[in-house]
């Protein structure tokens, strides 16, 4: 029974007050106890009669899907944010933990002209890998799209491509000399590897397998938990896809799909044939999605409502099917789907990525049409705003994004660039001041309530570091039954079977970078988290 | 920037430790720093813990205007001059204010002095968990508490229950709370009793004539009289007839409702015109302060809730059970007397020493309700209970919210 401590607590009040009255008692008020008696007795029998009815469609092997069978409306249905109509009879849903963050700057449908010529393939993007591949290629080789550019030396038959054709130019070294590059300046016309053609309707999986990783598209692919390159022997209980981006200033995927429909059909059709169980899309419920999304074939779409992190593909997973230890999922984004496509669909490895040029520093915020690797300053080139002369360059997201400098390259999974001011200089009483237009989710900074105004933020911490103290803030952000201060109290602890147990398999850094943004100690979330993940990784 | 050259001019070097941290206190509290994000999000909150420590601050505002004023009105009370509420204004708000700063001072002085000790010692920067207790704490005394008590109570409640530990965020008891727990244990006659709770009794039954210092006579006397009012008379006085000083609770418990209403009416109750703590009596201003909490979701509304339900029934048992004088006091009356609503808003409230979960709210805020009731009216020693409630729940917080914990763990790995 659902309601044990309201009965409890009605019966209690209702049946002591008697006896505490009982000497002052006037007529009115013994009235008032029997009329709250009758309504507790009533409420009593509503339960019996609910829980018998459900007992009943239970043993009928009836399902109880969204209460149907119950004679009071849960709490859930009343609190929530009703449906939208025309998403009547598909799953739907309705979160309201979240807050989403208004940015000026957010792209604008229109293309941008391009300046991009140099691109480059960084091994760090690739999660599990060892940090010195090896090379296929040397400086001053010609390579087309879609040629070897190096390998994982446990993992050989995993083959990284180059994205462009062109002359490798640079090969540049890290630290303790890990490659973190490999830099393509690429031809005018773009010369592509053609590829066997397979049928990919008629070919066994383990042929789709090889095909995907020699040519390049296997990286594409992302595990969970730990986000890591999908292994190879494991075949994935589910495959999902996010197909809108709820973060701040995020391009518009029915926007990027557009003349594109068929890779992406042709890549949800592969990917069906990858996994045992199902391909799940997320899409928005909130307004008009592309039909390509919404009619989908060989995939189950679920629609979600509400605010950020709705697009986070890690909170759709919690809520169509959570991960545990029952083996892992694969996740990729939009334009990776359409890359594998078109591998078949086109015979080559196209990997055209429609980039967002985004943020508070950015003069003319739209798309640009370009490769996978490109170079950050040539994005951005002559699109600054005038009076942003101290800005932070982003491969992402404002988020979970990464810090570039303008000879750096967007990340391998990224398409969008952001550009806003760096804050380090000193404000008076900055900590103190009601009037600060700062992003926030309190009410302490009373600007934050029109939470439709579009905001230029800077990246001061507003704040220094502190050990946890408030608590309660990282739920009201982050849609997941997951206790995430206690979490991290356990992962700093490196305490293994709380943190399985309370849910660190079910995450990756976009999932805690809100609960980061809104924390008042200012604490390094997505990096405790990540050191938690490599931690438990290393125990496996 | 003027001011900012001013600063650094000024700044200590690095190799004196305690001088430069107390720099960096006062630094940091007139300039937020100029850090920016590396390797995470990379746009912070505007919300920090400073920011948030201050609204509780503001939010007690109101507490300490009245108390400061209630301090003088209840002396002028017991010696039977100035009955009227609004009477002699000037004379009780500044004899107010002449008890209440001298205790704001040393509280804050000692305490901070502490923390910029220890955060000098460990390398970091003082935090500011102290502005609420420092804020708190003179709230919680009672008027005439000896300077050097509340010293050695201050400086037990930060270097025992608060620095031993870890500093802000990591202490497991209300640092208030055991400050002035600290003065219930050592030195229980200063804080308990009919003769504390109104500033100047004891004195004046002593010497059969009020107690002002020099700077009541010299200094305030003079400006007082330039300005034409009244002023503070030495000469001899006794207590006002029948004054004893007791407090709504010490009354309710020897002889129920009914001794209350003999002295104190529901209206001067409510509205806290009545012997106290100093910040405890006025409901209405905490009620506003509870509610400035709320709606800058600084405070948890479930802790609030939860203890004003427990309280509750804890009552409406004692109303049936009925055998003391205390246990027949109407339910809804025991919230018009004592420390509740102080206690409900300001101090179970404190989210380090509170549970963390919001099931944990639920249950820890509910328990403090109950057993401090309990505490409350069984108690023969010391009529109010919400103190030792909170600091025993205090210790099992972590309980409670183990309790969500396993629940959450076993459902995940079940499912698995």
């Amino acid at each position: 029974m659902k309601y044990k401590l309201p009965i409890l607590v009605a019966c209690s009040l209702a049946s002591v007050s008697c006896f505490g009255q009982s000497g002052a008692g006037s007529t009115s008020f013994v009235g008032i106890l029997l009329i709250v008696a009758a309504l507790v007795a009533v409420f009593v029998l509503l339960l019996i009669a609910d829980s018998i009815m459900r007992v009943e469609a239970k043993s009928q092997g009836l399902e109880d899907k969204e209460e149907q069978f119950s004679l009071m409306p849960s709490l859930a249905s009343i609190f929530s944010k009703k449906k939208p109509d025309h998403l009547v009879g598909k799953p739907v849903h309705m979160l309201s933990a979240g807050h989403d963050i208004v940015l000026e700057g957010a792209p604008e449908n229109k293309m941008l002209a391009s300046d991009v010529t140099t691109y480059a393939v960084q091994p760090s993007n690739f999660r599990g890998i060892f940090p010195i591949p090896k090379l296929h290629v040397e400086v001053g080789d010609d390579v087309k799209a879609g040629d070897p550019l190096f390998y994982n030396k446990s993992t050989e038959h995993i083959k990284y491509v180059a994205p462009v054709s062109g002359e490798i130019v640079e090969i540049n070294r890290g630290a303790k000399r890990s490659i973190a590059e490999v830099v393509i300046l690429a031809d005018k016309e773009q010369r592509f590897t053609e590829l066997p053609a397979l049928d990919y309707t008629k070919a066994e999986r383990s042929e789709l397998v090889a095909f995907l990783q020699t040519h390049g598209a296997w990286p594409l692919l992302r595990q969970r938990p730990y986000d890591i390159v999908a292994d190879t022997e494991e075949t994935p209980r589910d495959i999902f896809i996010s197909t809108f981006d709820s973060a701040p200033a995020a391009p518009d995927s029915s926007f990027l799909i557009q003349g594109r429909e068929k890779d992406f059909q042709a890549g949800i059709n592969v990917l069906a044939r990858l996994t045992d169980g199902k391909v799940y899309l997320g899409a928005k419920a909130d307004e008009a999605v592309s039909s390509v999304f919404t009619d989908a074939q060989n995939a189950e779409v679920h629609f979600f409502g509400g605010s950020h992190p709705i697009g986070n593909v890690g909170t759709q997973i919690h809520h169509i099917k959570p991960i545990g230890r029952d083996g892992v999922v694969w996740t990729l984004g939009v334009q990776e789907v359409m890359t594998i496509g078109s591998l078949f669909t086109q015979r080559k490895y196209d990997a055209s990525r429609v980039v967002a040029v985004t943020g508070p520093c950015v003069a003319d915020a739209g798309y640009i049409k370009t490769y996978i690797g490109a170079r950050v300053g040539d994005l951005i080139k002559g699109n600054l705003q005038e009076g942003c002369d101290n800005v932070r360059l982003i491969s992402g997201d404002v988020l979970s994004g990464q810090e570039k400098s303008a000879e750096e390259y967007l990340n391998f999974h990224d398409d969008q660039v952001t550009v806003l001011e760096e804050g380090d200089s000193y404000e008076l009483f900055g900590w103190l001041s009601p009037f600060a237009v700062k992003p926030s989710v309190s009410p302490m900074v009373p600007s934050s309530i029109f939470s439709d105004v579009a905001l230029a933020p800077n990246t001061n911490t507003n704040g220094e570091r502190r050990a946890f103290v408030i608590t309660g803030q990282y739920e009201k952000v982050m849609p997941m039954d997951i206790l995430l201060q206690h979490l991290m109290k356990a992962t700093m602890a490196n305490d293994i079977e709380r943190m399985e147990g309370l849910g660190i398999l079910e995450i990756i850094e976009e999932d805690v970078a809100l609960p980061e943004f809104v924390c008042t100690s200012k604490m390094p979330l997505q990096e405790i988290l990540r050191d938690g993940l490599d931690y438990m990784r290393e125990q496996d | 920037m003027a001011l900012i050259d001013l600063f650094k001019k000024i700044e200590p070097s690095k190799d004196k430790r305690l001088l430069h941290t107390a720099y960096d206190a006062v630094f940091t509290f007139a300039f937020a720093p100029n850090e920016v994000t590396k390797n995470g999000v990379h746009i912070r909150d505007a919300v920090d813990l400073k920011r948030t420590m201050f609204q509780v601050v503001i939010a007690l505002q109101l507490c300490y205007l009245f108390g400061t004023y209630n301090i003088g009105h209840q002396h002028f009370k017991a010696i039977g001059m100035y009955p009227d509420l609004f009477q002699a204004f000037h004379l009780k708000l500044f004899y107010g204010l002449t008890k209440l700063l001298p205790l704001f001072i040393v509280t804050n002085v000692v305490g901070l002095g502490i923390e910029i000790f220890y955060a000098a010692k460990k390398g970091h920067s003082v935090e500011e968990g102290y502005l609420v207790t420092g804020a708190l704490i003179p709230l919680i005394m009672p008027p005439d508490l000896p300077l050097w008590m509340l010293a050695l109570s201050v400086a037990f409640a930060v270097i025992l229950g608060k620095e031993a530990f870890g500093g802000t965020g990591m202490n497991i008891w209300n640092i208030a709370l055991l400050s002035r727990v600290f003065v219930f244990f050592a030195y229980p006659l200063e804080i308990s009793g009919d003769e504390v709770w109104v500033s100047g009794i004891e004195s004046t039954k002593a010497l059969s004539a009020v107690d002002y210092n020099w700077f009541h006579l010299n200094v305030l006397n003079p400006i007082f009289g330039w300005f034409g009012g009244s002023q503070f008379d030495t000469a001899s006085r006794v207590l006002a007839d029948g004054f004893t000083g007791a407090t709504p609770l010490s009354l309710a418990y020897n002889g129920g409702w009914s001794a209350v209403t003999e002295h104190y009416s529901t209206s001067q109750m409510f509205w806290g015109t009545i012997p106290g703590s100093i910040g405890e009596t006025s409901k209405p201003f905490i009620l506003f302060g509870a509610i400035y909490l709320l709606v800058m979701r600084i405070g948890s509304w479930r802790i609030m809730l939860s203890m004003f339900i427990g309280a509750a029934i804890c009552a409406l048992l004692m109303n049936a059970w009925g055998v003391t004088p205390f246990m027949t006091v109407p339910w809804y009356y025991q919230f018009y007397m004592g420390s509740f609503f102080f206690a409900m808003a300001f101090m179970a409230t404190d989210p380090v020493t509170a549970a963390g979960t919001s099931r944990g709210k639920l249950l820890y805020g509910f328990f403090i309700g109950f057993v401090g009731m309990i505490i409350r009216v069984i108690n023969p020693a010391y009529p109010e209970g919400w103190m030792l409630s909170i600091l025993l729940f205090n210790t099992f917080a972590p309980l409670f919210d183990h309790s969500v914990l396993q629940k959450n763990m076993a459902k995940r790995l079940k499912s698995a």
